[in-house]
C-alpha cells in the first residue's frame, strides 16, 4: 500500500489539464493513472481539426491538442502509470489498479480526481431489433479502427444517430472511399454541433433524415441492409414508411454516456439527468474528497471546456489537500423550463470564486433568454436566438451575480421566452 | 478400435462426447459453425428445470429430473458456473390455483424434492420486486442456472482431453449405410465413417435422421427472443420467475443469469426458417411487455443486448433417444427443446451406455474427469489477483473494463483445446464483449490479440465464422 496526495484516474484531456492545474496550485504528490498505453485518451483517435479554438485560438487536431497538454505534464514531471487500469476505489479513497509490470497496486490518496471520461451507448440499448451479424459498430470504433489501427470496418454505410462522432466519421469513412448512404436520426433536431452538420454532410450531399429510425438490420455473417423507418410524435416507428437500404456497415452515434462504474463503488451520488456525478462549485462530488470533471461528469461539446473545467477541478483538489477549501452550507441550482441539467449542482455559500454554470436545454428553442434566478429574482439574463441540445451552453456570472447567487436560499437556471 | 462420430457439437453432443470418451473408442465430433454451442445451445434462459413441467411418464420427465441431480457434482468436475437459486412460477389470479396444483402433483408424480405452494406475500418477501398482483407461486428451490455455453465448453475441453477430436465447419450433406456402419458426407466432400454414428444435429437432426432412416421426423424451429439487463439490475431477482400458463398464452421468465445479468424472455412463435436469429421489434416488444406483468418496475434502460433462441420442438412432441428403428447404427437424439439443457447430461450417461453395450467397449483407463476453467480475474480477491498476474503478467492488463477481463484469460481462451477462434468465441469464454459497452472499447483489442495468437491478419478475423469477417480492408 502506497500513499499518494492525488490520484487522478484517466490521462484524457479532463486527467491532464486537473494534474497541470492541481501542480500549478502547489500539489507536488500527483499520479495519473491511464488504462491506454499512451497519454491523450479520445483524442489520440480524433485525428480531424477543429480542437483548440477556444483554449489556444488555434484549430488543432485531437493528438496535436493532446500534445500541449501532454507536454505541460511532462514538463512538470508529474508521476503517471500507463497500460494501467483501476480495478476499484471506495469512500475512503482507496485506489486498487493493476498493471502488467508492477502488478497489483494499492493505494490510499487524499483526494482522487475522476476524470474516466465516457462511453458510447451501444445497440442494445435501443433495442434495435434484427440480426447479429458483423458490421455493426459504434461510430468511435470504427473511428480507432480507421484513424489508430489503420483498417476500413466497411464500405457502404448507413449511420444511425447524429451524434458529433457519427457526423465526423460520416466524412472520414466518405474520405476513404466508402459510400455513406445516410444519417439517420431518431429526434427532429440533430445532437451534435450545426458545424459539424454543414462540413461533414452538406458537403458531401450526405442525406441527413431527422424523425428516422432504423427499425431492422437484416444480414447472414456480415450486414447486407438495414430497414429505416420514419417515427411518430412519441418516438414509434410508423408502419408503411418502411423503406430498405443496402449496406455492409451500420455505424451507431447515439449517445454517451459517463463512465461512472467506479464512482458508485465509492458511493457517489450521481445524477440521473446528466449520468454524471452530482457536484459542488468546486467539482468535489458528494464524497468527500473525491472530484470528477469532463465526460465523466458530464458529455461536453467541446474539449475546450473539459479541459477548463478540469483545470477547475484540479486547482480546487489541490485546495482540498491543503485543508482550505470550504465545505459547509450549500445553495441548490435547479433546472427548469427547458433546461435539462446544470452543473454544478450545488454551490458553497463561502468561498469567493466566480462561478460559472455548465447546462443543456432538453429541445430546440428559438429566441429565448438563458436566466438565472434566485429566490425569484432574476440575476442573470442571456438572450439567445436559438438554443439546441447539442450544444453546451456556459454562463459566467460575475461578482455581484455570484454574490446573490450564493446569497440566496434556491437558484434556478431556466429558459424563458423573449418577447 | 471402433469409430464414434458425433454430428453437431452442442450441449447434447459435447456431452455425450465426454461420456463416450470414459470408453476406448476413436470419437470425433463434426459442427458446422467454428465453435462449439453455437445453435440452439447459446440461446436459451439457462434454467436447470426442477423437472415438475413434463408430462409424467415422458422422457423429458424422466431425463430432466436424472439430469438436474447431476448438476452439482458436474459443474464442480468441469468447473462451469452454476447455481440452485430456486424458482417460482407464478399465479395472478385467485381462480388459477388449482392450476398451481396440477404442477404441484405433476412434480411429486415426476419426483421432484422440496415443492411447495406458496402464497404471493411470501414470494415478495423472498423477491420484493415481484408483483403485488401475483396471488401465489409454486416453489421449487431445486431449480438452478447455468451458463448454457460454458457448460457446453467445459464438456467439450474435457471431452477433447479425454482423446475426442473436434473438426469444426464440417456441414454434413447425407448419411449412407455400408456393411453396417454409416458414412457420413460432407459437403466439402470429406467423408467420416463411423461403426456408430450420433445424431446431435439439433435444429437439422430430423433431416440428417430422414437422409438414411424410413422413419421421418419433422423438427419445427420455435423462436424465442430475449432481453438481457445490465448487471446494475441484478437486484430486481435471484429467483427464476415462471408465468403459471394462462389463455393468454406461455408465460415469459425472468430469471438472473449465473453472472448477474437478469434476463426477460423468450417469446414462442413456430417458424420456417432454421437460419433465423434475427429479432423483431414485436417480439422484443412482447417479451418486454411481459416480462412487466411479472415485474412492473422494469425499465429498458438497463437493457444492454437483445438475442433470438430457435428452440428444436420435434412434432411428436417428446424428446428421442435411441437407435434408429431401422437397425441402421444411428444412436438419434431429436427434439431435445426444454428442458433439454437440464436433461443434458442424464442424456449423455444413456447415450453413452447404450452405444457402449452396442459396440462392445472397454473402458478408457487414461479417462480424466476433471476440467479447469479460465481463471476468472474478475471474481478474485485481492490477494489472488497479485497472485496471478505475478505468475503470469498478461492478467494485469484489462482488456474488457466492462467485465474486467484480462489479456490472460483471452489468450487462454484461444490456446486452450477446443479454443476460441473469434470475437464471440473470446465473448462466451471469457465474457469480454459481454458486458454494458457490449464491446465498444475491446473489441478491437480483443480482435488483436486473435490476430497475434492465431497467427492471421486482422481482416481475417471474424465475429462467428466464415463471411462475418470484421474489417473490409486495409486503410489506403
Amino acid at each position: 500500500m502506497s500513499v499518494k496526495n492525488l490520484i487522478i484516474i484517466g490521462g484524457g484531456p479532463a486527467g491532464l489539464a486537473a494534474a497541470k492545474s492541481a501542480y500549478d496550485a502547489g500539489e507536488r504528490d500527483i499520479l495519473i493513472l491511464e488504462r491506454e498505453d499512451k497519454l491523450g485518451g479520445i483524442l489520440n483517435q480524433c485525428i480531424h481539426n477543429g480542437f483548440g479554438l477556444h483554449t489556444f485560438k488555434e484549430e488543432l487536431t485531437g493528438p496535436e491538442y493532446a500534445a500541449r497538454y501532454i507536454d505541460e505534464v511532462l514538463e512538470r514531471k508529474i508521476e503517471y502509470k500507463l497500460g494501467t487500469t483501476v480495478l476499484s476505489i471506495d469512500k475512503n479513497k482507496r485506489v486498487t489498479c493493476a498493471n502488467e509490470q508492477d502488478g497489483l497496486l494499492v493505494y490510499e490518496a487524499k483526494a482522487i480526481i475522476l476524470a474516466c471520461g465516457c462511453r458510447e451507448r451501444p445497440r442494445g440499448a435501443i433495442n434495435i431489433a434484427g440480426c447479429r451479424a458483423a458490421g455493426i459498430f459504434s461510430a468511435g470504433t470504427a473511428q480507432k479502427l480507421i484513424n489508430i489501427d489503420g483498417y476500413m470496418p466497411g464500405k457502404e454505410v448507413v449511420i444511425l444517430g447524429s451524434g458529433d462522432i457519427g457526423l465526423i466519421m460520416a466524412r472520414r469513412m466518405t474520405f476513404q472511399g466508402a459510400k455513406v448512404k445516410a444519417v439517420v436520426e431518431l429526434m427532429p433536431y440533430s445532437s451534435g454541433l450545426n458545424r459539424n452538420i454543414v462540413q461533414c454532410l452538406n458537403d458531401f450531399d450526405i442525406p441527413l433524415m431527422f424523425s428516422h429510425t432504423v427499425v431492422d438490420i437484416k444480414g447472414k455473417g456480415r450486414v447486407s441492409s438495414v430497414v429505416i423507418a420514419a417515427v411518430d410524435d412519441k418516438l414509434n416507428p410508423i408502419k408503411g414508411t418502411e423503406q430498405e437500404i443496402k449496406c455492409d456497415t451500420l455505424l451507431l452515434s447515439v449517445g454517451l454516456l459517463p463512465e461512472n462504474e467506479l464512482s458508485k463503488m465509492a458511493d457517489v451520488a450521481l445524477s440521473p439527468i446528466t449520468g454524471g456525478a452530482i457536484v459542488d462549485d468546486d467539482m468535489m462530488t458528494e464524497a468527500d474528497g473525491i472530484f470528477a470533471c469532463g465526460n465523466v461528469l458530464h458529455v461536453h461539446d467541446l474539449v475546450d471546456f473539459v479541459s477548463e473545467e478540469s483545470e477547475w477541478a484540479g486547482r480546487r483538489a489541490a485546495a482540498y489537500i491543503k485543508g482550505e477549501k470550504v465545505n459547509g452550507e450549500k445553495v441548490g441550482i435547479d433546472a427548469k423550463d427547458g433546461v435539462r441539467y446544470v452543473v454544478p449542482q450545488f454551490v458553497n455559500k463561502d468561498g469567493d470564486e466566480l462561478l460559472k454554470l455548465k447546462m443543456r436545454v432538453g429541445n430546440v428553442y428559438k429566441d429565448v433568454k438563458l436566466c438565472v434566478v434566485c429566490d425569484g429574482e432574476e440575476v442573470y439574463a442571456r438572450k439567445c436566438r436559438i438554443v439546441t441540445p447539442g450544444e453546451m451552453e456556459t454562463i459566467n456570472l460575475n461578482e455581484k451575480q455570484t454574490r446573490a447567487l450564493k446569497n440566496c436560499k434556491q437558484a434556478v437556471v431556466c429558459l424563458k421566452a423573449v418577447k | 478400435m471402433k469409430k464414434i462420430v458425433i454430428i453437431g457439437a452442442g450441449v447434447v453432443g459435447c456431452s455425450i462426447a465426454r461420456e463416450l470418451s470414459r470408453y476406448d473408442a476413436k470419437i470425433t465430433v463434426l459442427e458446422r459453425a467454428n465453435d462449439v454451442a453455437c445453435g440452439t445451445t447459446k440461446a436459451n434462459s439457462g434454467v436447470v428445470h426442477g423437472g415438475f413441467d413434463a408430462k409424467p411418464g415422458s422422457l423429458k420427465a424422466k431425463y430432466n429430473v436424472l439430469g438436474n441431480a447431476m448438476f452439482d457434482r458436474l459443474a464442480k468436475e468441469l468447473d462451469f458456473p452454476f447455481r440452485r437459486n430456486g424458482a417460482y412460477v407464478l399465479c395472478f389470479d385467485d381462480t388459477k390455483w388449482d392450476g398451481l396444483k396440477k404442477l404441484y402433483d405433476q412434480g411429486i408424480e415426476n419426483g421432484v424434492k422440496d415443492l411447495r405452494v406458496v402464497t404471493g406475500d411470501e414470494v415478495r418477501e423472498r423477491e420484493p420486486y415481484v408483483s403485488k398482483e401475483v396471488k401465489g407461486a409454486l416453489w421449487c428451490p431445486s431449480s438452478g442456472i447455468v451458463s448454457p455455453y460454458e457448460m457446453t465448453i467445459a464438456y467439450a475441453e474435457n471431452a477433447a482431453k479425454n482423446g475426442v477430436e473436434f473438426v469444426f465447419e464440417k456441414n454434413v450433406e447425407k448419411l449412407v449405410q455400408t456393411d453396417g456402419k454409416i458414412q457420413v458426407v460432407c459437403s466439402d466432400g470429406d467423408v467420416y465413417e463411423g461403426d456408430v454414428v450420433v445424431n446431435c444435429a439439433g435444429l437439422h437432426s430430423d433431416d440428417l435422421n430422414n437422409t438414411i432412416c424410413d422413419k421421418k421426423y419433422k423438427i419445427v424451429p420455435r423462436k424465442g427472443e430475449y432481453m438481457l439487463l445490465d448487471k446494475t439490475s441484478g437486484y430486481l431477482t435471484g429467483t427464476t420467475l415462471f408465468q403459471l400458463p394462462t389463455a393468454m398464452g406461455k408465460g415469459i421468465l425472468v430469471v438472473p443469469s449465473v453472472h448477474g445479468n437478469i434476463l426477460l424472455g423468450p417469446t414462442a412463435v413456430d417458424i420456417e426458417d432454421k437460419e433465423c436469429k434475427d429479432t423483431t421489434y414485436d417480439g422484443l416488444a412482447e417479451a418486454f411487455d411481459k416480462a412487466r406483468i411479472t415485474m412492473p418496475s422494469l425499465t429498458k434502460k438497463t437493457v444492454i443486448t437483445q438475442f433470438t433462441g430457435l428452440r428444436a420442438h420435434a412434432d411428436a412432441g417428446d424428446f428421442v433417444i435411441s437407435f434408429a428403428k431401422d437397425g441402421v447404427p444411428l444412436y438419434n437424439l431429436i427434439g431435445i427443446e426444454s428442458p433439454g439443457l437440464t436433461a443434458a447430461p442424464a442424456i449423455a450417461v444413456q447415450a453413452a451406455k447404450d452405444i457402449s453395450a452396442y459396440l462392445g467397449l472397454d473402458a478408457n483407463k487414461a479417462f480424466d474427469p476433471i476440467r479447469k476453467g479460465i481463471p476468472c480475474f474478475a471474481t478474485m480477491t485481492e490477494s489472488e489477483r497479485a497472485e496471478i498476474i505475478k505468475k503470469n503478467p498478461l492478467y494485469g492488463r484489462i482488456v474488457c473494463r466492462c467485465e474486467v477481463v484480462t489479456e490472460g484469460e483471452i489468450v487462454d481462451s484461444i490456446n486452450r483445446p477446443v479454443g476460441a477462434k473469434d470475437l464471440d468465441g473470446v465473448k462466451r469464454r471469457t465474457r469480454a464483449g459481454m458486458g454494458r459497452c457490449q464491446s465498444g472499447f475491446c473489441s478491437e483489442r480483443v480482435m488483436e490479440i486473435i490476430a497475434r495468437e492465431r497467427g492471421i491478419d486482422m481482416t481475417e478475423v471474424t465475429k462467428s465464422g466464415k463471411g462475418s469477417e470484421i474489417l473490409v480492408g486495409r486503410v489506403e
